[in-house]
C-alpha cells in the first residue's frame, strides 16, 4: 500500500487573488480528516509544496464551522493580477494543484473521505 | 417585511449578458444586484471617461435594463443595485434613464451614488496628512504620483440606503465593497441601527457569498467531476440570498437550473479571496467568518448562521491605480519528442535574439503550458506531453522595446527547432499597465454623494 495520500482524497479547496499575494481555501470532507490537517496541513508544509513560487510568510487561518483552514500567501503572484508575467496571474488555480499535495497516509482513512468518494 | 430575496446575476465586467434576464424571470427577487467592478476595472473607466464625458461607466448594464424591462413591469417591487457607476454613475444614471423613457417608463426613480472618486481632491488630502502608504509594501505615495491614474474609496453601504428611502428602483453607484450591495438593501427593508453589528455581520457574509455570481452555486467548484458525472453547468443557476430581518441566511438559486447550491459549493464560496476570518473588514462591519455554519436544508438550500460583528474600521480601503509601462505576450506550439525542453529553449531563442538586437527588457517569464507552468513545481508526476504552447511575456517601460520583442515570434517558425507552429493571426501588440495601489482614508473625510430621480428627469 502507497503510504500517502493525495489531499483531494479528504479535502476541497479554492483560490483566488488577493493583491500581489493569494489565499486558498482548504475545507476537510469530515471532522476526524479536519483533525488530521490541523497536524499535517501545516504552513511549512504547503510553503514547500509551492517553493518555486517562493512563498514567505504563508499564514493559516482556521474556520471550524465549516472545517477549513485558510491559507494566505502574499507576494506569490510576480507582483499581482495587473503586473504578473504568469498565466495564472489571480492564482485561479492554485487551489487544484493544492489539492495534488501528498501527505502521509493516516490509518483511518476511510473516517476522513466522503462516501461518495469511496471506491 | 421580515424577509427578502437578493440575487446577483454578474460576478465581474464580462459575466454572462443573459444571467439576470434568466434570474429575474425565475428568481421571485426582491433585488437583482451586479457586481461589475474588479480591483483596476476602475483605470479602466477612467481612461474612456477622459475621452469622452458620457463614458466611464459600465456600458453593459444599460443593454441589461434593456433586457429586464418586460420584469421591471411585471414585478413592481424588483429593485436592483449595481455599482455599474463606475468612474461616473450619474452618466450611468443618465444613460439607464433613457432605456426607461424609451420603454414609457418615465416615473421609475433612478439614483446615483458618488463620492467615492479621490482624484480630483487626492493633492488636498495629501497636503492634509493623509500618507496613503501601500498596505502592501509600506511605500510612500509621491513615487508614483504622476501616473496616477484613478483612486476610489470603497464606500458602504450607507449611500445605497440612502437612495432607497428616497424610494429609487435602480441603484446605480461607483466603488463599493462588495458586500454593501447586498448589505444596503438588507439595512433599508428591516431598519437595522447601523451598530447593529450582528446583523450587519450576517448580510455580509450574504453578500460575500453570492458577489461573485455563480461560484457559488457550482462554478469554479472543486469537485466538479467528482461525483460520478460532472456537475452540469451550461444553465448553472446564479446565486439567491434569503435574508431575514432576524439576520437568518439561506442560499439558493431558481429550480429548474443546473449547477448545485450544497454545504460543499457555499463552503468554496466562503473562502473564496478572505484573508483573517474573523476580521472580515468592510466599511459597514468588522466580520467574523471564522465560527460560520453551513447546513443544507432542502435541495439547492444552505443556511448560512453564525457570522459575528464587530464595530466598522475608522478607514476606508482606497483602490488607487497606476500607470506602470507596457506589457506583451506572445505564444507559438511546440510539437514532438521533448516538447518541454524544446519550448524553453525556444524562448530563450526570443531573448537572446531581442538582447542581441540592444534591447534590454526590465521583466520577462518562459513559460511551457501544458507543462505544468500554470503553477511551477505544484503538480505532481505527469507524463511527458507531445505538444505545449510557449509562452513568453516581457513587461518593460518602453513600448518600442516591447514590439521589438514581439517581432522574434514568428521568425522561430523557419528559424528555429522543429516542430514550432500555431503562429496565426496578426501579431500581438504591447497593452499598457495599470498597477494597483492598495491604501486606506480616515472615514471621515469621505461622504457618499446620492441623487435620486425619476427616469424622466436625468438627461445626458
Amino acid at each position: 500500500m502507497n503510504n500517502t495520500i493525495s489531499l483531494k482524497e479528504i479535502a476541497h479547496a479554492r483560490s483566488g487573488d488577493k493583491g500581489t499575494g493569494a489565499n486558498v481555501g482548504v475545507i476537510a470532507y469530515t471532522a476526524a480528516g479536519y483533525a488530521f490537517l490541523e497536524q499535517e496541513l501545516t504552513s511549512e508544509r504547503l510553503t514547500k509544496h509551492l517553493h518555486e513560487l517562493h512563498p514567505q510568510g504563508v499564514q493559516r487561518y482556521s474556520l471550524p464551522g465549516i472545517r477549513a483552514y485558510n491559507f494566505v500567501l502574499p507576494s506569490i503572484l510576480d507582483g499581482g493580477a495587473s503586473r504578473s508575467l504568469r498565466i495564472d496571474s489571480q492564482g485561479k488555480v492554485l487551489a487544484l494543484a493544492v489539492l495534488e499535495m501528498q501527505l502521509p497516509r493516516p490509518e483511518n482513512l476511510a473516517q476522513m473521505q466522503p462516501k461518495s468518494h469511496q471506491s | 417585511m421580515t424577509s427578502i430575496r437578493v440575487g446577483n446575476a454578474a460576478g465581474f465586467w464580462g459575466d454572462n449578458l443573459d444571467a439576470p434576464r434568466l434570474l429575474c424571470e425565475s428568481g421571485q427577487l426582491d433585488y437583482l444586484t451586479l457586481e461589475y467592478l474588479a480591483e483596476l476595472t476602475l483605470s479602466i473607466l477612467a481612461h474612456l471617461k477622459s475621452r469622452d464625458h458620457n463614458a466611464g461607466f459600465v456600458s453593459d448594464f444599460p443593454t441589461v435594463v434593456e433586457s429586464l424591462i418586460p420584469q421591471l413591469r411585471a414585478q413592481p417591487n424588483l429593485k436592483i443595485v449595481t455599482n455599474a457607476g463606475g468612474m461616473h454613475p450619474s452618466a450611468c444614471a443618465a444613460a439607464v434613464s433613457g432605456i426607461l423613457q424609451k420603454a414609457g417608463m418615465n416615473d421609475v426613480r433612478v439614483a446615483a451614488v458618488a463620492g467615492d472618486d479621490l482624484l480630483p481632491q487626492l493633492d488636498t488630502y495629501l497636503a492634509a496628512g493623509e500618507p496613503f502608504q501601500n498596505l502592501e509594501t509600506g511605500e510612500a505615495l509621491d513615487q508614483i504620483r504622476p501616473q496616477i491614474a484613478s483612486a476610489n474609496a470603497y464606500l458602504g453601504a450607507a449611500g445605497i440606503v440612502q437612495a432607497l428611502r428616497q424610494e429609487a428602483r435602480i441603484v446605480v453607484t461607483g466603488r463599493v465593497a462588495d458586500a454593501s450591495l447586498t448589505v444596503g438593501p438588507a439595512v433599508h427593508e428591516f431598519g437595522w441601527d447601523w451598530t447593529d453589528w450582528n446583523s450587519l455581520a450576517a448580510a455580509t457574509v450574504a453578500g460575500h457569498l453570492i458577489e461573485c455570481g455563480a461560484q457559488a452555486t457550482g462554478g469554479m467548484f472543486s469537485e466538479w467531476d467528482r461525483h460520478g458525472a460532472p456537475l452540469a453547468l451550461a444553465n448553472v443557476g446564479y446565486p439567491i440570498a434569503e435574508i431575514s430581518d432576524g439576520g437568518d441566511v439561506v442560499i439558493t438559486k431558481p429550480s429548474g437550473t443546473e449547477g448545485a447550491v450544497t454545504v460543499a459549493t457555499v463552503a468554496e464560496q466562503l473562502v473564496y479571496e478572505i484573508g483573517d476570518p474573523a476580521h472580515y473588514l468592510t466599511p459597514d462591519v468588522d466580520a467574523d467568518f471564522s465560527q460560520v455554519t453551513l447546513t443544507q436544508i432542502g435541495e439547492d438550500r444552505v443556511a448560512v448562521a453564525g457570522a459575528q460583528g464587530g464595530p466598522a474600521p475608522e478607514n476606508f480601503k482606497v483602490s488607487l491605480a497606476y500607470r506602470d509601462g507596457y506589457m506583451a505576450t506572445g505564444s507559438l506550439v511546440i510539437c514532438g519528442r521533448g516538447a518541454i525542453a524544446k519550448a524553453r529553449a525556444c524562448g530563450q531563442i526570443i531573448l537572446d535574439r531581442v538582447a542581441r538586437a540592444g534591447v534590454h527588457l526590465q521583466r520577462t517569464n518562459i513559460e511551457t503550458l501544458g507543462g505544468g507552468d500554470s503553477v511551477p513545481g505544484g503538480w505532481p508526476d505527469r507524463p511527458e506531453p507531445w505538444e505545449v504552447v510557449l509562452r513568453v511575456t516581457a513587461h518593460d517601460p518602453s513600448k518600442p522595446n516591447l514590439e521589438r520583442f514581439l517581432r522574434e515570434f514568428a521568425p522561430l517558425v523557419t528559424a528555429g527547432p522543429p516542430g514550432v507552429t500555431g503562429y496565426t493571426g496578426p501579431r500581438p501588440k504591447p497593452y499598457p499597465v495599470m498597477a494597483y495601489w492598495p491604501t486606506l482614508i480616515a472615514q471621515t473625510r469621505v461622504t457618499p454623494q446620492v441623487e435620486v430621480r425619476a427616469a424622466g428627469d436625468w438627461t445626458r
